[in-house]
Formats: C-alpha cells, structure tokens, sequence
C-alpha cells in the first residue's frame, strides 16, 4: 500500500514536469527565452504546495511555517521576473519583500510563544 | 555565456525549492518540516539571485541581487530559529517517533 502510493505520486511529479517542460517543443534558437517561460510554472507550483499547508495545517505554527517558505519563495519569483521582462526595479521589490518577510515572521513567533509585543 | 552560466545556477536554484516545499507537504511534523524546507529554500532563492548577477553582471541590479544574498543568508536562520522556540514554548508535541528533546531536558533541570 505504501509502495502504491509512492509509486502514484512519482509518475504524477513525472507527468507534471514532462508537460511543463515538453510542450511547445522547444526549438534550438530560443530556448533560453523558453526556458525562462517555463520556470514559473514551477514556482506557481511551489507556491501551491505552500498554500496547500497553509489551509489544512494542524496547528496554527504550522501555518507560520508555511508562511516564512512561501516569503522567501516570492524574493526568487521577483529575481526571474526581473530577468524575464528586462525591468530593473523587480528586485528592489525582492529586497523589500525578503525585509518585510523577517519582520513579520519574528512577530508572529513572539505571538506563538505567548507574550506581548514589548516585553 | 555568462547567460548560459546564469541559466544552469536558476535551474538547480528551481530543483532546491520544488524539493523544499515538497518536503514541507510530506513530513510529519512541525520541526521536520521546517528542518526540511527552511534550508533548502534558502539555497535555492540564493542560487536564483546568483544567477540574475550572472546575467546582468556589476551594474546596479547585480550589486543589488549580492546584497539580497547576504541578506538571506543572515536572516533566514534567525526567523526559523524564533519560529521553532516559538512552537516548542506554545506547546505543539514532537513526532511519536522521535528520539529525544534536549530543549525539554533543559527546561527541567
């Protein structure tokens, strides 16, 4: 039964990338434009599973933990759209994003912990 | 070339964070699964951010993709470091197969 379930997640993960990575048929001249298109597919993926913890987490650390992941994972998002659009500004909103990210995540454990703000 | 360079850094920065967040779903428990995901998504964000300096080289988004780097680097334990004490003193059990709690330990003595 464990072996079935293994089995049915790998070729789902298999599945998932062969259609991420094989349609269009990517040619010789641009695939790094190609590429690029298709790494957010994977981070949207990532950030799914994130969510997915967040939703039926049992606890309520949990869902700070999956929070702290799906903070740093917004920082990458904004470094390859920087690169895919040409912009220059998209990481100056990683940077933000990654400050922002700490601070909330410190506030949120000294909340779990159980205490107040300034103590 | 350095594209080509910055390409290949992105792609193993892409397999670190699918492998993070898929351990972030498979794992029992709270501690697991921030030991699991917590450095492995830092090293793949890290290896994206190296890759846009690869791209764009010492101009001022590279400089400014380094610095994000380190500040990654810096930060990320000290917010898993609070977010594990924080779950530990707000009273969420350890796994039933987990060996030992020397946090529990010193608490006691």
């Amino acid at each position: 039964m464990k072996r079935l379930r293994w089995f049915i997640g790998l070729t789902a993960i298999i599945i998932i990338f062969f259609a991420i990575f094989s349609y269009p048929i990517p040619s010789l001249l641009e695939w790094q434009s190609l590429l690029l298109k298709r790494v957010f597919f994977i981070l949207f993926l990532c950030a799914c599973l994130c969510l997915w913890r967040i939703l039926i987490g049992p606890t309520s650390s949990d869902r700070a933990v999956a929070l702290d992941i799906l903070g740093i994972l917004i920082v990458g998002f904004c470094a390859v759209l920087g690169i895919a659009t040409g912009r220059h500004w998209y990481i100056d909103i990683g940077i933000a994003w990654a400050l922002e990210s700490f601070i909330f995540v410190l506030a949120l454990a000294k909340y779990l912990e159980g205490k107040r703000f300034d103590e | 070339m350095n594209e080509t360079a910055g390409l290949v850094f992105i792609v193993i920065g892409i397999a670190f964070d699918f492998f993070g967040s898929l351990g972030l779903i498979r794992f029992p428990d709270v501690y697991n699964r921030l030991h699991s995901s917590i450095k492995c998504v830092t090293l793949g964000t890290s290896s994206i951010l190296f890759g846009l300096f690869l791209f764009k080289g010492f101009s001022a988004t590279g400089i400014k993709a380094l610095l994000c780097i380190i500040f990654l680097l810096l930060t990320a334990p000290v917010s898993a470091h609070a977010l594990a004490r924080g779950a530990h003193k707000s009273g969420v059990k350890l796994w039933e197969k987990s060996v030992c709690d020397k946090y529990e330990e010193d608490k006691n003595q």
